[in-house]
């Protein structure tokens, strides 16, 4: 049995014999990953649906269900730690179906000699952050690994909610001619993380995004918008996450680099570092798809809100050439926007 | 953004294409040196805005991609050994050795670090002095004054565990070498900004006059390289041949005088290898005798490894400016970023990766 699961291991053996950290940094190798062990290992309708949180249908109510796990380094950053991410990330994974969330639950794998204090500072910012999502930590588990077999603390959350929301939310649902929005300034949660990473500190007042996204979705909602489909911003970025849909989607999307919010010292940053804002990960920022005719009434609602403030039209969808994302760069020319292989790496000059 | 946005402009953008093509009356074939003009050109649609007259070819200045085979080899060697903290720019971590990268030796075990800087090299080294920390120096002469300010502070802090591995080359002697070669077809050079932001420009002089090219220091910003170009165009022109600078905002003709006279200290001018070109003369540097105990290769007895390029890859053509990234057979097909024959098909700066990251759709 291990015999015949090793040699029809789907991942091509010789080029990628063990697992590297691009086969997590949310380009092509992870992609592959997904689509050539995972889901076909458990495949099903609900998973196949390729969104944040899968939508279950019980006759009774329809529920949203997802999970996400947390390694983030260092575990405090401008702007949030991780136990705040771990609550807004799987938050907003639910947000993205359309869902009021719920329930979560919560693991935590500690490494031993993590202070106390530490795993203290991070329960409370998750109780802050819980009650200002407006969620309940219902269920949770602890683990304990020796020294060296972690790194200081993994936290995993799941949740569900629930979907009001009569339309199906999901890529198949994008078309032609649909509006692409951008809920805010883009890239500010990564550089956040680098600027205070071991060897690249920097000074800067780079404060992650990280927040929950709930209210500005159902504000949408509220309002009627014509919602076709939600993604929010983390690992990858812009680049990627309009890259998934596309390909889900069927659909090619045509993005206006102008109309992409970039804060000043985040676009500084990266300059210097050699990245690309659009790859940089965000953790309080959404795109969201909708019938054209809704456009200017859902920045509009979206601007009323603190967390929306910088909305905006970005693109449109086009029938075009099915999975591909082209940007209008700043002179002018059009040219793809590419998923990335793994992580952007910094350049030598 | 300052210094961003203004050379990042539509309406002058349009206006020095214009102008550009106002001025050709031919065809012309320029070739800007720098990796990162390359990616800029692409990234932007830079030379989707020319006349159809102008050629723009892509030439040697990407360090990861002129890296020779045996160097990374060496790199991977030295990072599996016990002990051993090796520290490289992100930009190495991909390339593909002989048989593996160095990114696989991290996932192996070894403690391999990126770093932003060989100071951090350095700091790293004197955290750790139980370790041997070796930094993996590549770069042209833009990184070479850092690169020899990390071996002079070392030296400074007797940090006897801490090395070099050097895999330093040198822009005029490579364009020497394009221009001597039989299949050259490059009439002019946009010439690398900030290769010349540090050595000056006076070197580039002799070279224009002997092979009568018209050579035009050049930014990286979209509106730096059409004005580049728009130089270039009006010597070929007007028939001149000279060494003229666009990049005056960060370029003195002098070049940083400091940082030359710390280069000099450190280094000393060898011939080497180009990866895909074969052995330049005078276009490298390596540790010079008063610093040669911090050389890795002599540390870790590696000196002698020689290894063979794929039949493959023709990223030598590619580097010369005689092939373009869609014209080799593979591009797209058996080389792609996730199973690069080359190094110019990894680097964020290597002329292949830009074609595939940017215009897959349109070759």
């Amino acid at each position: 049995m291990t015999d015949d699961l090793t040699a029809s291991c789907p991942i091509p053996l010789n080029d990628y014999p063990q697992v590297l950290l691009a086969h997590g940094g949310g380009g092509r190798l992870m992609d592959q990953l997904i689509a050539k062990m995972f889901a076909p290992a458990f495949a099903n309708p609900l998973l196949a649906q390729r969104h944040d949180g899968a939508l279950i249908d019980l006759n009774w109510r329809r529920l949203a269900f997802t999970t996400d796990s947390y390694v983030v380094r260092p575990l405090f950053f401008p702007g949030g730690d991780i136990g705040k991410l771990a609550i807004n990330g799987t938050v907003n994974d639910l947000a993205m179906c359309g869902a009021r969330p719920l329930y979560l639950s919560a693991s935590f794998i500690i490494e031993e000699g993590l202070s106390m204090e530490t795993l203290w500072r991070v329960v409370q910012s998750m109780k802050r952050a819980a009650e200002d999502a407006g969620i309940q930590v219902v269920t949770g588990d602890t683990k304990v690994v020796d020294k060296g077999k972690g790194d200081r603390l993994f936290i995993n959350t799941a949740g569900i909610g629930r979907v009001d929301y009569e339309r199906a939310i999901s890529p198949a649902e994008v078309r032609p001619t649909d509006a692409v929005l951008l809920s805010g300034d883009i890239g500010r949660h990564g550089m956040a993380i680098m600027s205070v990473r071991e060897g690249l500190q920097f000074e800067s007042s780079i404060e992650s995004d990280c927040a929950p996204l709930t209210d500005l979705v159902q504000s949408l909602l509220e309002e009627g918008i014509e919602i076709h489909c939600l993604r929010d911003l983390t690992r990858g970025g812009l680049a990627s996450a309009l890259n998934e849909i596309a390909q889900c989607a069927g659909r090619q999307i045509d993005i206006d680099q102008k109309a992409v919010p970039v804060r000043e010292e985040v676009q500084g940053a990266c300059e210097i570092l050699g990245l690309d804002p659009l790859y940089v990960a965000n953790e309080g920022r959404f795109v969201a798809f909708v019938r054209a005719s809704d456009a200017d009434r859902a920045i509009k609602t979206m601007r009323s809100r603190a967390l929306g403030e910088e909305a905006a039209q970005i693109g449109v969808v086009t029938a075009g050439s099915p999975g591909l994302v082209t940007l209008k760069s700043q002179i002018g020319a059009r040219r793809i926007l590419d998923l990335l292989s793994g992580e952007q790496l910094p350049r030598i000059c | 953004m300052k210094y961003i946005d203004e050379y990042r402009d539509k309406d002058s953008a349009e206006r020095f294409a214009s102008a550009i093509a106002r001025l050709t009356t031919r065809p012309w074939t320029i070739m800007e040196v720098c990796g990162g003009q390359t990616h800029a050109i692409v990234k932007f649609g830079i030379d989707e805005l020319l006349p159809k007259e102008i050629t723009l070819v892509h030439g040697p200045g990407c360090p990861v991609c002129v890296t020779p085979l045996e160097l990374i080899d060496k790199a991977i060697e030295i990072a599996f050994r016990p002990g051993v903290i090796f520290c490289s720019f992100g930009d190495m971590l991909r390339v593909p050795g002989s048989e593996t990268e160095l990114l696989a030796v991290k996932a192996n075990g070894g403690d391999v670090r990126i770093v932003y800087s060989p100071l951090d090299a350095v700091k790293i080294a004197r955290e750790n002095p139980s370790r041997e920390v070796v930094f993996f120096a590549v770069g042209f002469e833009t990184t070479a004054p850092a690169n020899a300010m990390a071996v002079f502070q070392a030296d400074q802090q007797e940090l006897h565990n801490f090395s070099l591995l050097v895999s330093h080359v040198l822009v005029p002697p490579a364009m020497e070498a394009i221009l001597a070669s039989p299949r050259n077809c490059v009439q002019g050079f946009l010439a690398a900004g900030h290769v010349c932001t540090v050595m000056g420009f006076t070197e580039y002089g002799p070279i224009a006059e002997k092979y009568r090219v018209p050579i035009v220091v050049t930014g990286f910003e979209p509106l730096d390289i059409l004005q580049g170009v728009y130089m270039c165009v009006q010597q070929l022109e007007q028939g001149r041949a000279e060494v003229e600078n666009q990049y005056t905002r960060s370029v003195l003709r002098e070049g940083n005088q400091v940082a030359q006279r710390l280069i000099r200290e450190v280094f000393r001018v060898i011939p080497r290898k180009w990866r895909g070109v074969g052995e330049i003369p005078c276009s490298g540097f390596a540790l010079s005798e008063k610093y040669a105990d911090f050389d890795a290769e002599r540390r870790f007895g590696v000196a002698d490894y020689t290894a063979e390029e794929s039949g493959e890859c023709i990223s030598g053509l590619i580097l010369q400016g005689v092939k373009k990234p869609h014209e080799c057979p593979a591009f797209g097909t058996l080389c792609t970023p996730e199973q690069p024959l080359g190094a110019t098909m990894v680097s964020s700066e290597g002329a292949c990766a830009a074609y595939y990251q940017y215009r897959r759709d349109k070759l």
